[in-house]
């Protein structure tokens, strides 16, 4: 008998993907929106389900050690669930021109599966599995503009990268079968005396899975999205398959051998050279969504610490998951102004933001300094709980290159920033595209502030104990 | 009631960033109406504090953040409180005095009231993370006020503010991070700190650490040669801004040094007391005669302030070394350290708000376009004569007072350093009687005819400061009752358990 318990999050999210489908196949165009309901309603009912096995049953693996059931899935599953519903309230209004646009929901449902499956995984083929779906809906979502030339660009150059990574990666996963002659992450630990074939191997899975983080060397797809997909996909994509990977990340490696294979200083490598390539690419962006996808990019830089701190602090599990609900919510939320304001993007559209629509204003600079890791915002105790996390796992030169990075990336932030309350505003003030999108932006600024606030929800729920891994 | 003193300013800047209906003299009005309230409140904490009392009194003490040991904790001992009560007053000070709005009042006392409540919280925190929380807040207040009310170059100047200031703190906060991780189990609890100082031992990681913590309180100070941020922040800062950058936000960089770097690493600044106390005396020369060579009097009075803050750091330097058998002259230099704070926000807080009251006249900062102002405005003349006076250390004022402990402390540790410092009060003077004959004296320039005298609110702020300043040069007993004991604490603290890091 099968677990079939134990993947009812999931399921309800490939439910309402197919009743998505289904329903919007036998209603007008003019009622496609009625797609975004039934996704948040699936993504919620996902929600439901995820907190009750979180709540009632301890860390384990499932359905013969392929799937972990633990703290990392079940926070992948809140925030890959809360950010669909996020997206699905961001999208009719935008989409409200499109001949149809009902598919929408089904994909971005089935693109947070994906997410969490990867997550999840405790398999290698699980997790190829996971990444081929996130990867093939991810694509779609970024081109879905289909007659728009930067539509098609972003989603063309997402394509060719995931075309690249993916292969790299079942190239890792195939090394690490021949190695230990299952694709159980749990056998992985047990590996020895083949350090180069090992070292190979798990070089080309954090490849693979760099590519959807987004970490270097296999980022440049983040900021072309970022610019060129619809603003609401822009803002899904740059959240949810980025913290679905980051956990797969974390919990690849921490079933890895540690004597065998070195993946701590190649994680803080790749760390470090995300985060710099990121922040000194977005120094001087004109583009604010481009902007914001290279910050984004940094941003899988820092997130990065904690999996170099994995197994050496108790910091390190509970900041991964602050770092992720934190960059989650500053950039969905950043989006969510970029989509109100009908995805202007010009710098100069934000001149006297602050005098002309001062929410906006005001939740465009929590978020961005919430990046920043200005207190008390989320992105501060994110940040304070990474550099500890580093700093205890004895990679104190990381930390100090995420402190000189995050002086970097001050900049940036504030060359959007203060000509909103200097520059004096644009003859005619940007138009916006409706109330529930400016009061989704400022419901995700408040949640900024509260998470920061009440940062214990997440830290006190999450420690080593809290998660599967070897 | 020390929270209420934090929440009642922050409560009222959102009233007032909240609802957009303020007419201009209502939002000032208001605005000093709140910004007292604290005022009110830590005068009667004064009155319940006990200098006999334990080391830290009014205590509360709410868990936050349980999961990495951070708390809501805030108390007082003397220091905190009187540096509390000083942030209170100068508030009221800045918010009160007139300055050009552009048309965003209701905005501008906003921030302010911002800036009082997280000041105050600072000087109350008991909770490092508190601690740094309210310190990178100040920073981002300030960028505001600078950005949206300061003078022509105000972008460029926020910027370099920010910038700078900002890589101190977060340098700063890996120092305390790997302060706190040294403490098993993890708190950022300051009173557990101070009595573990869980890095006592020597080692590489106690001197990286230090240096680390210094180095953002050395930025904030500032302590030269990382100082380079100040003059500009202060010559583009509207002038109650700078009032409060001076009075209020330079003093959390040396009051962390007594708190953190003095409190809890005792036995690491020890060792490096001697470079400390170098670089402050490099900063009191270097400070003096840059201050000499400007003739932009809001750069000149930046710059003492420079000078300023080296004696205070000197004080503590003093205080931090191991000079066995010297305990009193120690605790003479942490008092006089202390007091240096309080008189350099007294007195260059005045300065500012002075030169804010020319520039709102006169509209220029050069020395040059002024002169024989005494005939025109007698009541500015005094105000100036007084504040220029107490800043050069003039004996009957508080600077005096401050700076003669400073000094009796070093003389009996390090005779040779004190006598260089020395030099910093000769130039000190020297710039100030230049300042006051040129602009207040001498022949009438053509700018100058046309001024007129302060208004009664200026008056009434100017005497309100600069009495104080009078009173504790006269009478700097019942201060002292309040600092000394908390000095005395940190003198006399029992040795800790030989803790050793995680």
């Amino acid at each position: 008998m099968m677990p079939i318990g134990d993947v009812a999050p999931e399921l309800a999210l490939a439910i309402g993907a197919c009743v998505v489908l289904v329903v919007v196949l036998f209603v007008p165009r003019t009622l496609h929106w009625i797609g975004a309901p039934i996704a948040a309603l699936a993504a919620v009912v996902a929600v439901v389900l995820a907190a009750r096995l979180h709540v009632s049953v301890p860390p384990k693996t499932t359905f013969s050690g392929t799937w972990a059931l633990d703290g990392f899935t079940a926070w992948t599953t809140y925030i890959a669930c809360a950010s669909t519903v996020f997206v699905a309230v961001l999208s009719p209004r935008w989409f409200a021109t499109d001949a149809r646009h009902g598919e929408w929901y089904t994909i971005l449902l089935l693109c947070a599966l994906g997410a969490i499956l990867i997550a999840g995984a405790a398999d290698s083929l699980e997790l190829m599995v996971g990444m081929l779906l996130v990867s093939v809906t991810g694509y779609t979502l970024a081109s879905y503009h289909r007659a728009s030339k930067m539509c098609a660009e972003a989603g063309a150059k997402y394509f060719f990268l995931g075309a690249l990574t993916n292969p790299i990666l079942l190239f890792g996963i195939t090394v690490l079968y021949g190695l230990s002659a299952t694709t159980l992450y749990s056998e992985n630990v047990t590996i020895g005396d083949a350090p180069i074939a090992m070292t190979a191997a798990v070089g080309a899975v954090l490849v693979g899975l760099a590519f959807e983080l987004g970490a270097f060397p296999v980022h440049p797809w983040v900021p072309d999205v970022a610019q060129g997909s619809p603003a609401p996909g822009a803002a899904f994509l740059t959240v949810v398959p980025k913290v679905g990977a980051l956990i797969a990340i974390a919990r690849f490696v921490s079933f890895l051998p540690e004597a065998e294979v070195a993946w701590r200083p190649l994680v803080a490598v790749m760390a470090l050279l995300t985060m710099t390539v990121g922040n000194l690419a977005a120094l001087w962006q004109t583009d604010v969504r481009r902007l914001i996808g290279w910050s984004s990019v940094s941003q899988a830089g820092y997130g990065l610490l904690a999996v170099v701190a994995l197994g050496r602090s108790p910091l390190a599990e509970p900041s991964l998951v602050l770092f992720a609900i934190g960059y989650a919510l500053a950039n969905l939320t950043a989006f969510a102004v970029v989509v109100d304001l009908r995805g202007r993007t010009a710098l100069g559209d934000y001149d006297g933001l602050a005098r002309t629509r001062p929410w906006h204003a005001f939740a465009l600079v929590v978020a961005f300094l919430s990046l920043t890791g200005i207190p008390p915002l989320v992105g501060f105790g994110a940040k304070v709980a990474l550099f500890g996390a580093a700093i205890d796992a004895g990679y104190t030169w990381l930390a100090l290159a995420a402190v000189i990075n995050t002086v970097v990336s001050i900049f940036y932030y504030l060359r959007v920033i203060a000509p909103m309350f200097t520059a004096p505003p644009p003859d005619r003030p940007v138009a916006t595209l409706g109330r529930e999108v400016a009061a989704l932006a400022v419901l995700g600024a408040l949640a900024t502030l509260a998470f920061g606030l009440g940062a214990e929800v997440v830290l006190g729920s999450i420690d080593a104990g809290s998660v599967v891994s070897g | 009631m020390l929270t209420a003193a934090i929440l009642v300013p922050l409560f009222g800047a959102l009233a007032l960033a909240l609802w957009p209906g303020w007419r201009t003299a209502t939002a000032r009005i208001f605005g000093v109406a709140v910004a007292a309230i604290p005022l009110v409140l830590l005068a009667v904490a004064w009155t319940r504090f006990d200098p006999a009392g334990p080391r830290f009194q009014l205590v509360t003490d709410v868990p936050w953040i349980p999961a990495i040991g951070a708390g809501y904790r805030i108390g007082v001992d003397g220091i905190a409180l009187v540096l509390a009560a000083l942030s209170a007053l100068l508030y009221v000070a800045a918010i009160a005095y007139p300055v050009h709005y552009r048309d965003k009042a209701r905005q501008y006392v906003a921030w302010m009231l911002f800036l009082e409540g997280v000041s105050i919280a600072f000087f109350l925190a008991l909770d490092l993370l508190l601690f740094y929380v309210c310190f990178d807040l100040s920073l981002l207040g300030m960028y505001f006020l600078i950005l949206l009310w300061g003078h022509e170059d105000r972008q460029r100047a926020a910027l370099k503010f920010l910038l700078y200031t900002f890589a101190g703190s977060l340098v700063m906060l890996l120092g305390i991070l790997s302060l706190v991780l040294a403490m098993d189990p993890l708190t950022f609890d300051m009173r557990a700190l101070i009595d573990a100082r869980p890095l006592a031992v020597d080692g590489v990681r106690a001197s990286v650490t230090f240096a680390a913590i210094m180095i953002g309180l050395f930025v904030k100070t500032p302590v030269v040669p990382l100082h380079t941020w100040l003059p500009t922040a202060h010559v583009e800062a509207p002038s109650p801004a700078s009032t409060i950058l001076a009075g209020v936000l330079l003093k959390m960089g040396t009051f962390g040094m007594i708190r953190i770097a003095f409190g809890m690493m005792p036995a690491t600044f020890g060792r490096y007391a001697y470079v400390v106390a170098v670089l402050a005396v490099v900063g009191i020369v270097y400070g003096a005669f840059v201050a000499l060579g400007q003739r932009h009097i809001k750069r000149r009075i930046a710059y003492t302030s420079v000078t300023h803050m080296g004696y205070t750091v000197l004080g503590i330097a003093m205080a931090a070394s191991l000079g066995d058998g010297h305990d009193d002259a120690r605790r003479l230099a942490l008092d006089g350290a202390t007091l240096e704070m309080v008189a350099h926000g007294l007195i260059t807080g005045a300065l500012f708000l002075i030169v804010g009251s020319l520039w709102r006249r006169g509209e220029s900062f050069e020395m040059d376009d002024y002169g024989g102002l005494a005939k025109r405005a007698p009541r500015l003349t005094a105000a100036m004569v007084v504040a220029s006076f107490a800043s050069l250390g003039l004996p009957g004022l508080a600077g005096f007072v401050a700076e003669f402990q400073i000094f009796a402390g070093a003389v009996a540790i390090e005779p040779w350093l004190a006598g260089i410092a020395l030099i910093g009060v000769v130039v000190t003077a020297a710039l100030f009687i230049q300042l006051l004959h040129k602009v207040f004296f001498g022949e009438t320039s053509e700018r100058s005819a046309k001024m007129g005298d302060l208004s009664s609110v200026e008056t009434a702020t100017l005497a309100a400061l600069l009495g104080l300043t009078i009173w504790i040069g006269l009478a700097p007993a019942p201060l002292m009752n309040v600092i000394d004991p908390a000095s005395r604490a940190f003198l006399h603290s029992p040795e800790p358990g030989r803790t050793t890091p995680r």
